[in-house]
């Protein structure tokens, strides 16, 4: 069974259709990417996903379970953690309150012992840090946990917020241009993390990206989006010989040079 | 600009010498004797009194921030709160009362402080929770009750302390009233609405005595009961201390809202530090990720209101029974602007700096203001060139806010900043500084491109 299963999935704004019935099924374990020109529907896509928006049409199935009109902070105790294009960190808490405000679904001492300070409270608490330490070593930003997030250069600020949705142990992570403004050395170690987290972890991985070098190299299975509407889909083969892909998104020019 | 640690000079070099060690304990020894013969030797209210009064309020700023051993923070603390200013109060009535109404409003000021300081939603209309634990126990307590059907009687004084109780819990009632509706606003409107909330519960307060007459409306509720004096044996023959009943009370008082506000930093201090003040602090920095986090937003903004609203209704019970006489006016807007003004003071966020706010606001209204009034007018009195026309009395709202002004402009994070906060309005500061391009978006550091606009942000 898939992991996630999206299908005929309709969302207008007015009179623009931002998401014309497109249908993207993702299986257990791959990596995927979403790709397109700027407005063509990604991250209203990945909005509709994460319960921010809720579809017109179509049904959306999560690891079995009907999410389409759900809360976004259920959908994400789900197991649907996601990132933001433009970097939507807690800038002035820790690096280390980043992580433990991800794993917040995964704590459960109620009001009343925190209040009484239960021992339990204790307990979970030490255990999460243990486990967000865990969490930041694996990206590599265990030294910096106590700095502020606002005060990370920008490609550990991209790392952090992975972090962050890794804290809430998902099943499947959707990267929203997880390499955007970064230069060629800090995509290829964002490269090398997201092929980990598959590798390693055993995640499932969603991706839109504009780096098409990134997008060939790690994706099994390309999705392109073009005015809302889905032109093409298959491995990177498939998608660098479409000619609708071609025309639609890398242009005549750079057909040849793809080629 | 504000200056960050400055490089060490003769200032900070005492500062250091007096915080730890042999000269730390020593000083505060002193200092707390010093402070404790001057209190007891100037019984009689005067400008002298005051200075002492100011002095012991400084005092225990300064064993909060020293450096000495806890232990000894907490005995000697623990001995001017509990011992010394009980003693003094039994001498001059006004500062023990002085002292528990800053002790009120530390509590209130704590509890706007979750709302306000911790999960970022501004809050105008907060004293109308107060109001609703003043008027829980005015009107059940007295003859109101009667009015309202003479079947009814007044619930018996000694009920006062599960009122306290029952206070909290209709505070957190309302709290959760007026976060419901609220929830989908952010910032200026949401600030728009809670004033509102507030006039409406301070407009029913001032119209519910017709039909039937529940709050007895502008007049106010008098007589409202005080629990009776158990302890009074135990005072009087036991400890052989010869109080009457006026004096008795006071100190009843003062030990009640001394615990109140003890139990109440022990919660605020703990929630902050758990999971629920890590999800408010995640609403206030950006809702949109705190949802993708998988944090509730209802429950956690409503648990924000719930908890701040219950001290405030806990305090009214204690407040209405204090006072005897509470009335609509007690609980307008400028009470509420009052407690903003000790968490803005004090510091947003940042526990001790709220205590400390609301202590300072207290008595720059009751004591330094009024006093400032009296000097002036002694002085005018005795031919100084003040226009004849300059009431000192009349000004004290304006120093009032001359001050805050100052504050502001000087010290914009507050008297004791949470140390975060500090740092992120430091850093604002240095974002603002004009730039050649003028790109200034918030504090964030402008990516090495521009991201591909893509879709567009979510909102």
């Amino acid at each position: 069974m898939a992991l996630l299963e999206a299908t005929n999935i309709t969302k207008t704004f007015g009179g623009l259709t931002a998401v014309n019935d497109v249908t993207l099924i993702i299986e257990k374990g791959v990596i995927a990417s979403v790709i397109g020109p700027n407005g063509a529907g990604k991250t209203t896509f990945f909005n509709m996903l994460t319960g921010i928006y809720k579809p017109d049409k179509g049904a959306i199935l999560f690891d079995g379970k009907s999410i389409a009109g759900t809360r976004p902070d259920q959908i994400a105790a789900l197991g649907m953690r996601r990132t933001f294009q433009n970097i939507r960190l807690f800038d002035n808490m820790t690096v280390l309150e980043n992580v433990l405000v991800g794993m917040h679904t995964r704590l459960h001492v109620p009001f009343w012992q925190i209040i009484a300070s239960a021992p339990g409270v204790r307990r979970e608490e030490t255990k999460a840090r243990d486990e967000a330490r865990e969490r930041l070593a694996y990206v590599g930003l265990d030294a910096k946990r106590e700095e502020l997030a606002k005060n990370l250069p920008y490609g550990d600020q991209r790392r952090l917020e992975i972090a962050r949705a890794l804290a809430g142990d998902p099943k499947l992570i959707l990267l929203d241009e997880p390499t955007a403004g970064m230069n060629p050395q800090e995509t290829d170690a964002a490269t090398g993390l997201i092929r980990r987290l598959r590798d390693d972890l055993g995640l499932t991985v969603v991706l839109i990206e504009h780096d098409m070098r990134l997008v060939m190299a790690i994706s099994e299975r390309i999705s392109v989006l073009d005015y809302g509407t889905k032109i093409a889909e298959g491995d990177a083969h498939t998608i660098r010989s479409n000619p609708r892909v071609i025309e639609a998104y890398l242009g005549k020019g750079a057909a040849g040079a793809a080629a | 600009m504000a200056t960050m640690s400055p490089p060490t000079n003769l200032w900070e070099q005492v500062k250091a010498t007096l915080s730890r060690g042999p000269t730390g304990y020593s000083f505060l020894g002193l200092y707390a004797a010093i402070c404790t013969w001057l209190l007891l030797t100037n019984p009689r209210t005067s400008l002298n009194t005051d200075i002492a009064f100011a002095l012991f309020l400084l005092l225990l700023l300064i064993i909060y921030r020293s450096q000495v051993a806890l232990g000894f923070k907490v005995a000697l603390g623990g001995v001017m709160l509990l011992v010394v200013l009980p003693i003094f109060g039994t001498l001059n009535p006004f500062y023990i009362d002085v002292a528990t109404q800053a002790g009120i409003f530390v509590a209130l000021a704590l509890g706007l402080n979750v709302v306000v300081g911790f999960a970022g939603l501004l809050d105008l209309g907060y004293v109308a929770f107060f109001a609703v634990g003043a008027y829980l126990w005015g009107i059940l307590s007295t003859e109101q009750m009667t009015l309202m059907n003479p079947a009814w009687s007044p619930v018996p004084p000694i009920m006062f302390y599960p009122f306290i109780f029952l206070g909290l819990i209709v505070g957190a009632i309302f709290g959760v009233l007026l976060g419901l509706p609220v929830l989908r606003l952010r910032g200026d409107y949401l600030a728009i609405v809670t004033l509102g909330f507030g006039e409406v519960i301070r407009v029913l307060a001032n119209n519910l005595d017709r039909p039937i007459n529940i709050t007895n409306g502008s007049q106010g509720i008098r007589g409202i009961a005080r629990p009776p004096l158990i302890f009074a044996d135990f005072v009087r023959n036991t400890l052989g201390l010869n109080l009457d009943d006026q004096q008795l009370y006071q100190q009843f008082f003062y030990f009640t809202v001394l615990l109140i506000v003890l139990l109440t930093v022990v919660v605020v201090s703990r929630l902050k530090h758990s999971r629920i003040g890590r999800a408010w602090e995640a609403i206030r920095e950006d809702e949109t990720a705190a949802i993708a986090q998988g944090i509730p937003l209802v429950r956690t903004k409503l648990l924000a209101f719930a908890v701040g609203a219950s001290f405030a209704g806990a305090m009214g019970v204690i407040f209405a029974s204090k006072q005897l006489f509470i009335n609509p006016p007690t609980f307008d807007l400028i009470r509420s602007i009052n407690i903003l003004a000790m968490v803005i003071l004090g510091g947003m966020g940042s526990i001790p700096g709220v205590m400390l706010g609301a202590v300072l606001v207290t008595m720059l209204d009751l004591q330094i203001l009024p006093r400032l009034a009296t000097v002036l007018r002694d002085l005018q009195r005795a031919g100084a060139p003040i226009p004849s026309a300059f009431d000192p009395t009349q000004y004290q709202r304006l120093f009032f806010g001359l001050l805050l002004i100052l504050m502001m402009i000087f010290r914009p994070t507050g008297i004791l900043p949470d140390e975060r906060r500090k740092e992120e309005l430091v850093e604002d500061q240095v974002v603002d500084l004009p730039l050649d391009d003028g790109e200034v978006d918030g504090g964030q550091p402008p990516p090495p491109t521009q991201a591909p606009p893509g879709s567009g942000p979510i909102t």
